[in-house]
């Protein structure tokens, strides 16, 4: 369960740059194509949060799908999960998006 | 507030360090990841008898608890640090900091980082090392790469072992390599058996080669 100090990451960050004010929400980044599980960070949110200024903050995790381009065929398209494969054959793909675990924004107030 | 901050970046910034630290040493860390028992740490233990020789090596040896690893290892004459991660399920920057300072590794060393024995939870953090390197025995089933893509995906080179158990079970290795290929195109692959010693000169070349 590497989520466990993922999320403690995330939240060591809004830490540092929240201080000593609430921290009312965060939100993630996480693409399709990383080894991060969403709903495992939102259940570490609030064990990792408890007794810090993110106590009871919501956590909201956009989740970015994965996209690739072809090299062979040079089309586009959506990749649902690692394997790197284009419709015409090709295993020649780059990958174009889903591989992103951000810290987006926070609230504090 | 706007952070677009990478959330790895603390660890990302250690890993940068412990490059930085070994290059000065003249020193490379290889990352050896696989499941529990695909032959890790005899492959280590061939690997450092055969390098006592040429190039001095190390181990950090990452178990979640024990010392048994490490104090087989220690056995080839090669420095040891043991790490255990407890709970943890993976080693991360900051740990390999600390041990390679307890370490304190030679000039032009090769330090081996033997992982916790986990396809999934150490694919996702840079140590410092040069290499990635996955172990995968020919017992564990031909699909592995596609059941674990993430692991894979972050491999440097696929190292297949106990190839001398191929004739008694059904692993297909020219599928398990077209499977690994298919979620990382540019994998270097070779296959050994770390208990014979078949194959075991083409990796030796590699590893003198990082």
């Amino acid at each position: 369960m590497h989520e466990l100090s993922i999320t403690q990451s995330v939240v060591d960050e809004v830490r540092s740059r929240a201080g000593e004010r609430r921290v009312h929400r965060v939100r993630l980044e996480v693409g399709a194509l990383t080894a991060v599980v969403p709903s495992s960070m939102l259940f570490c949110f609030d064990l990792v949060t408890a007794g810090t200024v993110l106590e009871g903050a919501a956590l909201d995790i956009d989740v970015t799908p994965g996209r690739a381009a072809c090299r062979s065929c040079g089309v586009s398209f959506d990749l649902p999960d690692p394997v790197l494969l284009c419709a015409c054959g090709s295993a020649d793909v780059s990958v174009l998006a889903g591989r992103e675990l951000k810290i987006v924004s926070m609230e504090v107030g | 507030m706007t952070l677009e901050q990478n959330v790895l970046a603390k660890n990302d910034a250690i890993a940068r360090d412990n490059r930085a630290w070994l290059r000065k040493r003249d020193a490379v860390a290889l990352n050896l990841m696989s499941s529990p028992g695909s032959g890790k740490t005899t492959l280590l233990e061939r690997t450092l008898t055969a390098l006592a020789r040429s190039r001095p090596a190390a181990v950090i040896e990452g178990d979640q608890a024990t010392s048994l690893d490490a104090e087989r290892l220690r056995r080839t004459g090669a420095p040891v640090v043991q790490v255990n991660t407890g709970a943890g399920c993976h080693l991360d920057a900051a740990l390999v900091r600390s041990a390679l300072t307890q370490l304190d590794p030679k000039t032009g060393s090769v330090v081996f980082v033997e992982n916790v024995g986990n396809l999934v939870c150490p694919a996702m953090f840079d140590l410092g090392e040069q290499r990635k390197v996955v172990v995968i025995s020919v017992t564990e089933g031909t699909d592995k790469p596609l059941k674990y893509p993430y692991m894979f995906a972050a491999a440097d080179l696929v190292v297949v072992n106990k190839l001398d158990l191929l004739p008694y079970v059904d692993f297909d290795l020219e599928l398990c390599v077209k499977h690994a290929r298919s979620v990382n195109p540019d994998l270097t692959l070779l296959t050994l058996s770390a208990t014979t010693g078949e194959g075991l000169d083409t990796w030796l070349n590699w590893v003198a080669a990082q």
